[in-house]
């Protein structure tokens, strides 16, 4: 036993050092990547909004003027939407637990994974080389033409913005791609489609969210490079295009997004709850279908963000009417995580009351978003702080709430450490009041005609009182984010040794050491439920088909392909591991992108013949097919 | 005698409806936007039901949570299964039922336009003509001369078509306390239906971010009695004496139209009554010789990024330029 297990530590292991980290294909690392990189967006994304909200502290504040102010909204919800949040729960949480979840070696497309940090970790320094030039984006995350086109912005603000998101939306399809094949096909034997883990259907759905939402933005984004840099006419009215088209592609893409940000938080809950209630879900098949069902009706819902456009009123019907049909699949998740809650044997450790305060904020997010269906409602606040308060609720509350949850939760998988528990309860606390603080006084200064997006707003309007304690709130929120990263790097190097399982969790990245080796598992394991941590008679099988070296797979890097539907074997593949390839890739398509925002034609081309060199030498060192 | 019998009327007005410089979509002033108001304490209560309800099963497990329990992982429960299913999928879909037939139903009608086939009491009579401009607003009365900015009149009690279309960028509408917002779109006029219930003056805001000054884009609406409205409309449709008029013209009239004058450019707004408006540069700051001054000396600092050039003047120009323009009633 003892033996096998040093052979495949032999044929798994690592490069040294920081080539090892620029070649690895190993999802563990890609995870850590990711979670390290989308960290230092977080922090970004939150300095800005902080310059925001102290310059709205009071009224004719004089602390940003109007440009910077611009650029700084513009990047700080781009940072947080496609820098932070979906990286963080696809690229960091999914990329390091689903394979582990659903006993597989790696992800399915190893290098593909590589590439997609990398192409990702260069948009990011690229928007924020154009910030830091002056040249951030400043016509809004949602960017409507024509202030976006050239005439009325003709520095090169939005070609940060839309090369950026291009690039990014490479990243993010890879990352989908990868997540839907690994998912439908490296289940390890056992795990039919009824077994899969609610985490896994909730990455499911926000993949394949992802893959049929972002063509639309990029046909968006290359609509517009297209009239602003070559003088084309898509967006142009004078000229037969029209304005309202990029909103529709926009928000095509921009609605299913919000699914695709909350949805991964759905799983980070639906992971949680069991394990620190020691409770199955309630209504699982009905949890899982509402995931996936979440996404797809959002993708019918989005004109409501255009109601106040003049669109005919028998179309706002139809989208108020799709609007009302995707409350359901939340309201069944809602009842199914509290009514778990109640029936189980909660233990309120720091990872539940971060899922508690994420059910408290998502149900008032999603009842403010419920009022949307009353088309005149939606038209009155639409534009407002109403919205605003609306969906921080759900981003900051719903998203970002579990991916705090998550951290706690996970962080003795990954380090082999404890956090300490009582700073991890007082970070949520001061999270929760800071964040309500911050966020509840905007309903009521949206009521009170607050619009959105001004840089400053005079005073007796009864808007001031508000402002200040929004932005009091800002900076409690900081408070208590401080300490939760305090606690976990002291717990880093001070926690108490945890131990593989320290929850008793129900999924099998609990089954195996704490952190992981890079191998994941030494046995192919054996599943037999959604809760394959719980079935002791499976591990204890496991443990023996270890010790008797069945189905230990240590010829080279190898993993089982399974079924579809019944998750049973079907053949054993060889996979790739480090590779030079991806982030030589990533970089090519850099240069590429990134002379496009100077106009420099020919040397893209260059950039693209080299990238199409880099693309041979990938396909020159395929794994041997067995 | 008409100009001083409007000035205290418009006085009075504002005392009547209180101070007018709220935008207060809780403080409605017309059916529409009560009915929107009504609608959103309704739907606050049913929200605070709605909270409610989990909050109390998420608090009720906390107090559980030290109970001693069967050691071992609990699955199934009939009764839970079913507060999903009634909670979660019946309850919703009836309370949603009635929101959106409530909402889409009969609520939009009080927000729109009457159409053609309305009782003749409800028919719009008067049409403004609102054109969005970065940053400020153009108004125009369709069948009289009259050009204006910023400052909309409208007769009380009375249905009024706003047909709103931009010049530029896109912008919204948005009077709060009269109606609903509405965009102002480059490819297409839309139009929203103004009524107020009492003499007064509304405040509104541009609602779509329009560029550097979005901030500094507002404008009121003045519900006069009908004649008031009538003589202010009058007054507002004749043009300016020509004479007096050559620095502006000068100066000022490359981008600005005084009627009356050479002046006739449309890049900024229409300054032919300018002095007969409360507010400059979309209420960025109150009509006042001094804050004109100021104004006139650099637009840039005053509202930074506004369209308005700098002007090269002296002194002495600038107090003709601001006698002449307050002059301009």
């Amino acid at each position: 036993m003892r033996e096998r297990v040093e052979r495949l530590e032999r044929i798994w292991v690592a490069r040294p050092g920081v080539l090892g980290w620029l070649t690895t294909t190993d999802h563990k690392r890609i995870g850590l990547l990711y979670f390290w990189a989308t960290l230092v967006f977080f922090g970004a994304g939150g300095v800005e909004a902080l310059l925001l909200r102290t310059q709205l502290a009071q009224p004719n504040g004089d602390v940003l003027g109007p440009d910077t102010y611009d650029q700084l909204f513009t990047t700080h919800g781009l940072t947080m939407i496609f820098w932070f949040i979906i990286p963080m729960t696809t690229g960091a949480f999914g990329n390091y637990l689903i394979p582990l979840m659903i006993g597989a070696r790696d992800m399915a497309f190893p290098r593909l994974n590589a590439l997609s940090f990398w192409v990702f970790l260069a948009s990011g320094i690229f928007l924020y080389v154009g910030l830091f030039l002056g040249f951030g984006p400043n016509a809004g995350w949602f960017d409507y033409v024509p202030l976006a086109s050239r005439l009325y912005d003709p520095a090169r603000n939005i070609e940060f913005y839309s090369l950026g998101l291009i690039f990014n939306g490479i990243a993010s399809t890879l990352t989908a791609v990868n997540f839907i094949v690994t998912i439908f096909k490296l289940r390890a034997p056992g795990m039919s489609f009824n077994r899969i883990p609610l985490f896994c259907f909730a990455f499911l759905a926000a993949s394949f969210g992802l893959l049929f939402a972002l063509p639309a933005l990029s046909a968006d984004l290359i609509l517009l490079f297209l009239d602003r840099n070559l003088g084309m006419h898509f967006f142009d009215p004078a000229h037969g295009g029209s304005t309202l088209l990029w909103q529709h592609l926009f928000w095509f893409f921009g609605h299913p997004e919000v699914y695709i940000l909350i949805v991964p938080a759905f799983g980070i809950a639906t992971e949680i709850i069991p394990a620190l209630t020691q409770r199955k879900m309630i209504a699982f098949p009905l949890v899982a279908i509402a995931e996936l069902l979440v996404v797809f009706i959002g993708f019918g819902v989005w004109a409501h963000h255009m109601f106040a456009d003049g669109l005919p009123t028998t179309t706002l019907v139809f989208f108020a009417g799709a609007t009302a049909m995707v409350v359901i699949p939340s309201t069944i998740q809602v009842f199914a995580w509290s009514s778990t809650i109640f029936t189980g044997l909660p233990r309120f450790k720091t990872p539940l009351l971060f899922i508690v305060g994420f059910i408290l904020f998502f149900v008032i997010g999603g009842l403010t978003g419920v009022m949307f269906v009353a088309i005149p409602f939606t038209q009155q606040v639409t534009d407002t702080y109403f919205v605003v308060a609306h969906f921080h609720y759900i981003i900051f509350g719903a998203a970002v709430f579990p991916i705090f949850g998550g951290m706690y939760y996970w962080f003795p998988k990954l380090t082999g450490r404890m956090y300490f528990e009582r700073p991890g309860q007082i970070s949520f606390w001061i999270i929760f009041v800071g964040t309500n603080l911050l966020f509840f006084p905007m309903h009521i200064v949206g009521l009170l005609g607050m619009p959105r997006r001004v840089y400053t707003y005079p005073g007796g309007m009864g808007w001031t009182a508000y402002n200040a304690i929004e932005s009091v709130g800002g900076f409690v929120t900081l408070a208590g984010i401080l300490l939760l990263f305090g606690n976990l790097v002291v717990s880093y190097f001070r926690g108490a040794p945890a131990g593989p399982d320290p929850w008793h969790g129900p999924t099998l990245e609990w089954s195996v050491p704490s952190p992981p080796p890079e191998y994941n598992f030494a046995v192919v394991p054996t599943v037999s439920s959604a809760y394959p941590n719980w079935d002791e008679a499976d591990r204890e099988a496991d443990r023996r088909r270890l010790a008797e070296g069945v189905g230990v797979l240590d010829d080279g890097h190898e993993q089982v392909v399974s079924t579809l539907v019944d998750g049973e074997a079907a053949e054993v593949v060889k996979m790739p591991h480090s590779s030079p390839w991806p982030v030589l890739l990533a970089l090519c398509l850099s240069g590429m992108l990134a002379v496009l925002v100077v106009e420099k034609f020919a040397v893209a081309a260059f950039f693209a013949v080299l990238l199409a060199l880099t693309l041979l030498g990938w396909h020159s060192t395929e794994p041997e097919a067995e | 005698m008409p100009r001083a019998g409007l000035v205290t009327l418009t006085a009075a007005a504002l005392v009547v409806a209180g101070c007018g410089s709220k935008q207060d979509a809780l403080s409605p002033e017309s059916g529409a936007s009560r009915g929107i108001a009504t609608l959103w304490w309704k739907m606050l209560v049913g929200s605070a039901l709605g909270l409610g309800i989990v909050a109390l099963i998420l608090l009720a497990a906390w107090i559980r949570r030290n109970r001693a329990g069967v050691p071992g992982v609990r699955e199934g429960d009939r009764v839970a299964l079913g507060v999903v299913i009634g909670l979660g999928i019946v309850v919703p879909i009836a309370v949603l039922s009635g929101l959106f037939v409530f909402g889409n139903v009969f609520l939009i009608r009080k927000t729109t336009m009457p159409t053609a086939a309305a009782a003749v009491r409800d028919r719009p009579k008067l049409t403004v003509r609102v054109v969005g401009h970065q940053f400020w607003w153009e108004v125009r009365y369709p069948g009289t001369p009259a050009v204006t900015a910023n400052e909309i009149h409208i007769p009380v009690r009375t249905n009024v078509r706003v047909l709103v279309s931009t010049d530029d960028v896109i912008h919204s509408f948005w009077v709060p306390e009269l109606n609903r917002k509405i965009d102002m779109i480059p490819e297409q006029t839309n139009q929203v239906l103004l009524y107020a219930d009492r003499p007064g003056r509304y405040r509104g805001q541009c609602a779509e971010f329009c560029g550097l000054q979005h901030a500094h884009m507002g404008l009121y609406v003045f519900a006069d009695p009908p004649a008031v409205f009538r003589r202010w409309l009058d007054g507002q449709s004749k043009p300016a004496p020509a004479a007096g008029s050559r620095l502006f013209v000068d100066k000022c009239g490359s981008c600005h139209t005084i009627r009356g004058t050479p002046a006739t450019s449309r890049v900024g707004p229409d300054l032919t009554h300018v002095g007969s408006r409360t507010s400059l540069a979309a209420l960025t700051i109150p009509n006042t010789p001094a804050r004109l001054r100021e104004w006139l000396r650099d637009p840039q600092r005053v509202k930074p990024g506004n369209q308005m050039p700098r002007v090269e003047l002296t002194d002495a120009q600038i107090r003709r330029l601001v006698a002449y323009l307050e002059a301009r009633r």
